[in-house]
């Protein structure tokens, strides 16, 4: 579904990602982790469009689509949520997810007809799912910080993805909410088959739910496999699970 | 939530509008058109400001070639008003699209700098190139379009007959300005409007919902660049005359200032800046010279007591005063 070749990217002679390379199989769900600094946003930011790589190639659906601007890849199916929660803060939070079917099914470019009625069914269903009906009206801005978060995933969904890019998704959470926003995202990967790649700080969750994981150390991969072998890893065992333990 | 049957109040306000000849003196009907196309003029810029983010100092550049375009066409060429009106809104989104082609590439404050500059280019032409524009002295003597019909039915209907052609000319300006408002309605209450809000609140986010930023941005740009030439046509004939000064960077600042004043989150916010700041200032240049003064002193207090504008400000009250007899 998505394969990484050899992509690099340097920031001012420092390289944040260093000939990085992995493969993200269909249905799947995979975790990138390492240690602050590993180079895990960067690595998103150049999957994502975001960044444009320095060299190396993002292959996506069989298809090349490296330096591909985000509308684009969007348009082909890859969603992303981002670190720092990133919503539309003073529209409500049904016109988040509205405003997201809208342009994902080309409807931007009408002028003349009213946007209020437009799929409200889906809209809601996708409230539904991610748990935010009951707050429908509301600001988005002044929701919780685990309610944005499901409400960047509710974005995020509208657009109808096969992949999902997580980065972070729990950070800033607590412990309770941590575990109910990864057994959502768990339910709604498993309903609707999406692919997964996420980051995650937190081992439990990454260990508990992943099924491939690739370990990134400066900016480069030291293991990728089964949860239970990365375990076993001793360079992994040594830069980062004995660190956190 | 409650629902309550609200008054269309822009309905009203344009049925008093019409009253305004009939009722008031020459000097309100004066007044009453200018606030009528600086109001198209601000909103059209609230495009821009309010509903995309986007801040220009640029925008009389749109307005001035709009009011050339109508001015030459009417008084060079005697072109009927039916074609050189809308002419004025096509040459300045045409403008537009080639000016925002490079002003989208840029961001924030870059953005807005190359706005002004773009503007000041159109100020220097118009400026210098006698020949078309008549140069520093401007082109005076811009024709009223012809009301001889309206005067023909007024033989037969008195209720529209007996007016001056400068009153004709204002309910022509209603009837125009009260469809452009209609339009900018439908425009920012569809999906195009709110993919421009998405823009506005979160560029970066917008682009991975599916947006392409630039080329919304873009469309945008022509649409306020179109609709401020459309005010510009309006105000040459209004003004008796189509002067470089139009296109100055304080005719942007005075528009911006008006959008800022009434509420760029509302859309009738500019509008009621534009009604608010141009009747102050009738009113207080008849009292000080310095009205430049007391402008500043009245953007300051508003800027730190209703940052929304006077719209946001009423809005607010509104919602204190509804919610009070129920004890909520």
């Amino acid at each position: 579904m998505l394969d990484v070749r050899e992509i690099r990217k340097s920031f001012d002679g420092f390289q944040a990602v260093a000939g990085v390379s992995f493969t993200v199989p269909r249905g799947s769900i995979s975790a990138i982790i390492g240690p602050n600094g590993a180079g895990k946003t960067t690595l998103f930011n150049l999957i994502t469009g975001h960044l444009a790589p320095d060299a190396g190639q993002v292959v996506f659906k069989e298809r090349v689509v490296t330096g591909m601007a985000p509308h684009d890849l969007c348009r082909l199916g890859m969603g992303r949520s981002f670190q720092r929660t990133n919503i539309f803060p003073r529209l409500t939070v049904y016109q988040n997810v509205q405003a997201a079917f809208v342009c994902h099914r080309g409807r931007g470019w009408n002028l003349y007809t009213s946007v209020e009625r437009l799929y409200r069914p889906e809209t809601e269903a996708v409230l539904e799912s991610v748990g935010l009906l009951d707050k429908a009206g509301e600001i988005s801005g002044f929701l919780s910080h685990g309610n944005q978060k499901q409400l960047e995933l509710g974005i995020t969904l509208a657009l109808e993805p096969e992949i999902l890019l997580l980065d972070e998704p729990t950070a800033g959470m607590s412990a309770t909410e941590t575990r109910e926003s990864i057994r959502l995202i768990e339910r709604i990967a498993a309903e609707r088959g999406l692919t997964l790649l996420f980051t995650e700080h937190d081992m439990e969750v990454v260990f508990s739910i992943a099924h491939r994981i690739t370990v990134l150390h400066q900016g480069r991969v030291i293991a990728d496999g089964a949860p239970a072998e990365v375990r076993r890893d001793p360079e992994v065992r040594r830069v980062y699970l004995g660190e956190s333990r | 939530m409650m629902q309550y049957r609200r008054a269309p109040w822009p309905l009203l306000v344009l049925v008093a509008a019409f009253f305004v000849p009939a009722a008031g003196s020459r000097y309100y009907t004066f007044l009453a058109n200018d606030v009528v196309i600086w109001a198209l003029f601000a909103t059209s810029l609230n495009l821009l400001v309010g509903y995309t983010g986007l801040v220009s100092f640029g925008h009389a550049a749109y307005f001035g070639i709009g009011a050339y375009t109508t001015g030459i066409l009417m008084k060079k060429a005697g072109v009927t008003f039916l074609v050189a009106f809308p002419a004025a809104g096509l040459v300045a989104g045409l403008l537009a699209l080639v000016f925002g082609f490079f002003c989208v590439r840029l961001t924030k404050i870059y953005f807005a700098m190359l706005t002004l500059a773009f503007a000041q280019i159109v100020w220097a032409i118009c400026f210098k190139w006698n020949e078309v524009t008549g140069g520093e002295q401007g082109m005076p003597e811009i024709p009223y379009p012809d009301f001889g019909w309206l005067e023909r039915i007024g033989t037969v209907l008195p209720v529209v007959g007996g007016y001056r052609t400068s009153e004709y000319f204002y309910f022509l300006t209603l009837v125009v300005v009260a469809a452009c408002f209609w339009i900018l309605r439908r425009i920012v209450g569809s999906p195009f409007g709110r993919m421009l809000t998405t823009i506005r609140e979160n560029p970066e986010r917008a682009e991975f919902i599916g947006v392409n930023v630039r080329r919304y941005e873009l469309a945008v740009f022509v649409l306020a660049g179109c609709f401020a030439g459309l005010a510009g046509g309006l105000f040459g004939i209004f003004n008796r005359g189509v002067f470089p000064d139009f296109a100055y960077w304080t005719k942007s600042a005075e528009v911006l200032i008006m959008t800022l004043l009434g509420g760029m989150g509302a859309f009738y916010g500019p509008a009621v800046g534009a009604l608010v700041l141009l009747w102050l200032n009738q009113q207080i240049v008849s009292f000080t010279e310095y009205w430049p003064l007391i402008l500043g002193s009245i953007l300051v207090t508003l800027l730190f007591v209703f940052p929304g504008g006077l719209a946001g400000a009423l809005g607010a009250l509104w919602h204190r005063l509804a919610r009070r007899p129920t004890g909520a």
